[in-house]
């Protein structure tokens, strides 16, 4: 407790430090009558990353505040899914530094890596439920972090909160009915909106979303981002996604960052960028 | 309408060789190849003669072996040595495989353990594959003295051998994704496993405890030929004895029980896995 009070206290004062330096980021607040102060809840600082010899991408830079939604967009194979790994720690950055709701991802202990993951929620292209069991196991699953041990391997080990809990996570995506049904029994929209489920239930701060659609149509793939942003934007939680789809990025993103040829290219807010601005990264 | 034939120009570049003609190497290699064999034949006392007068000695056997003995007490007799058989085989099989599940987590590459603990487990893994059946039934023989015991920790050994490299092989094979999921929200490395990981594999691991399961019902057969319990031992004092009819029913029994096994053990691997997908 008094570790995330410290580490918010450390992260606003750093923030108002560096306001001063770098304010572009904290322009785009919607909404706000007074000046927002968001705290920055992920930075990237010059982060790199090459694969044996292959470079990726380098020199990555950027701070997102609490409570905005960023598009990471770019050509197919320019390293979004791999930054996304980054900024999460599930792979190590080849230089640079990742700061994660205050903490700094490449030294932070396991533990401590675990408690900051605690906070944090990935959806990814592939729904990645665990098939053999069922929904509400999986969706139980998104405890383990806040509540480690066999209690929350099956929803019929866990405690009545936690049931509870993803119950209600259940019914946020409209699935509460499907609870006991297999996951591998549902269709892919279906299976993206227990992924969903999974990823909220926990209560997180941060969510990243790796082409969250992309495996479903375009009706499907539209309510689960509809579903996605009513969720997120409800509970002020930061999110970072990545999409193939233009439209998506402007229409959910308050903010868009293009990675091409192994850089950032473009980092602006949704609202300045036009449907052809983005086109240009992919050429 | 475009024509399809292939034009002269065409038809040159098509015709391939139907056959490549080996370069030096390879033909050095071939009469290698050829010269190992001759030499292993020679090892192993291949012998023309032996093979040509063998019919009628095979055939002096089989005379005396049929009709098997189908007394009743003799019946009665290896068939509740079956039993004892298939109870080592069970037993081993089932224990092994459940010790089997944190050997293999251990043997796994990027699960729970480092990279040096992976490899010291594996390599203990294949000094386990590598000494036969027999031989642990021996070694465990002199452990805990002559008897079933002493097969059915043979049986344990050899399916943590066998289980414990094919259980890591299938963890490692499985999909990364949800294990990835669940990393991403903070669990630890055990819970991954236990939730993600294990029950992806579960549909090879079924298939490889039945592989296991047949494994163990074939080895438990011949344990008793070094006194490690089972039917084994009435095999080999029906060809001590000369009492081949006898013999020849304790190897019918065998080959029915196992090829029973067999076709149990398939049945169920689609039962329960083509079912799963
Ligand atoms: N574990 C890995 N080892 C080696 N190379 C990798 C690894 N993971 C990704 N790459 C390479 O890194 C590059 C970026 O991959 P990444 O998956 O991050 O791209 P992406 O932008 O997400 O692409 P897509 O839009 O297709 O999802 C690719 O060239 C890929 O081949
Ligand atoms: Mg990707």
């Amino acid at each position: 407790m008094r570790d995330t009070l410290s580490s918010t206290i450390s992260s606003v004062t750093d923030l108002l430090l560096r306001s001063q330096a770098a304010p572009d980021v904290l322009t785009e607040q919607t909404g706000a009558t007074f000046a927002p102060v968001s705290p920055i809840e992920i930075e990237a600082r010059a982060v790199s990353k090459t694969f044996g010899a292959t470079p990726i991408f380098s020199d990555v830079s950027f701070r997102l505040a609490r409570g905005e939604a960023t598009a990471l967009v770019g050509a197919n194979g320019t390293g979004k899914s791999t930054l996304l790994r980054c900024l999460m720690g599930l792979i190590p950055t080849s230089g640079g530094s990742v700061h994660l709701l205050g903490q700094q991802t490449n030294e932070a202990t396991g533990r401590e890596m675990r408690d900051i993951r605690a906070q944090v929620g990935l959806v990814s292209q592939k729904h990645n439920l665990v098939p053999r069991l069922s929904v509400l196991s999986n969706v139980v699953h998104g405890l383990l972090g806040k509540h480690p041990g066999p209690r929350h391997w099956s929803h019929s080990l866990a405690p009545q909160s936690s049931r509870e809990t993803a119950m209600h996570a259940l019914e946020r995506v409209g699935l509460a009915d499907f609870a006991h049904r297999r996951a591998d029994r549902l269709s892919g929209g279906q299976s993206q909106r227990v992924a969903i489920a999974r990823a909220i239930v926990g209560a997180p701060k941060v969510l990243f979303a790796d082409e969250p659609c992309a495996s479903l149509d375009p009706s499907a793939g539209e309510d689960v981002m509809e579903l996605f942003f009513r969720l997120v934007r409800d509970e002020n939680v930061t999110v970072v996604f990545t999409s193939h789809n233009i439209e998506h990025a402007l229409k959910y993103g308050d903010r868009v960052l293009g990675l091409a040829q192994g850089r950032i290219q473009l980092d602006a807010t949704a609202a300045s960028l036009s449907f052809a601005d983005l086109r240009g990264l992919y050429d | 309408m475009t024509d399809i034939a292939p034009s002269q120009n065409e038809r040159a570049r098509f015709e391939l060789a139907r056959f490549e003609r080996p370069s030096a190497i390879s033909f050095l290699g071939y009469a290698l190849g050829l010269v190992i064999i001759f030499w292993c034949l020679a090892g192993a006392g291949f012998s023309l003669e032996k093979v040509a007068s063998s019919p009628p000695r095979f055939a002096d056997f089989a005379a005396r072996a049929f009709p098997p003995n189908l007394e009743p007490q003799v019946l009665s007799r290896l068939g509740w040595k079956m039993v004892e058989t298939l109870q080592i085989a069970f037993a081993g099989a089932v224990i092994g495989v459940i010790l089997s599940v944190p050997v293999a987590l251990l043997a796994a590459k990027g699960l729970i353990a480092g990279p040096w603990v992976n490899q010291i487990v594996r390599t203990g893994l294949s000094f386990i594959r590598a000494v036969p059946d027999i031989a642990w039934a021996l070694v465990f023989v002199v452990a805990v003295g002559l008897g079933p015991f002493a097969g059915m920790l043979a049986i344990v050994i050899d399916t943590i051998g066998f289980c414990g490299r094919f259980f890591a092989d299938d963890m490692e094979a499985t999909d990364k994704g949800p294990a990835e999921s669940l990393t991403a929200t903070g669990a630890r490395k055990l819970d991954v496993v236990a939730c993600a990981t294990i029950p992806g594999s579960l549909p090879a691991f079924i298939s490889t405890s039945l592989f296991a399961l047949e494994k163990a019902v074939r080895s438990s057969t011949i344990l008793g030929l070094v006194g490690a319990g089972g039917i084994g031992i009435e095999l080999k004092v029906g060809f001590d004895l000369f009492d081949y009819p006898t013999a020849m029913t304790v190897i019918l029994m065998i080959a029915v029980v196992v090829i029973e096994i067999e076709l149990v053990s398939g049945w169920a691997r689609t039962k329960i896995i083509g079912e799963q997908r």
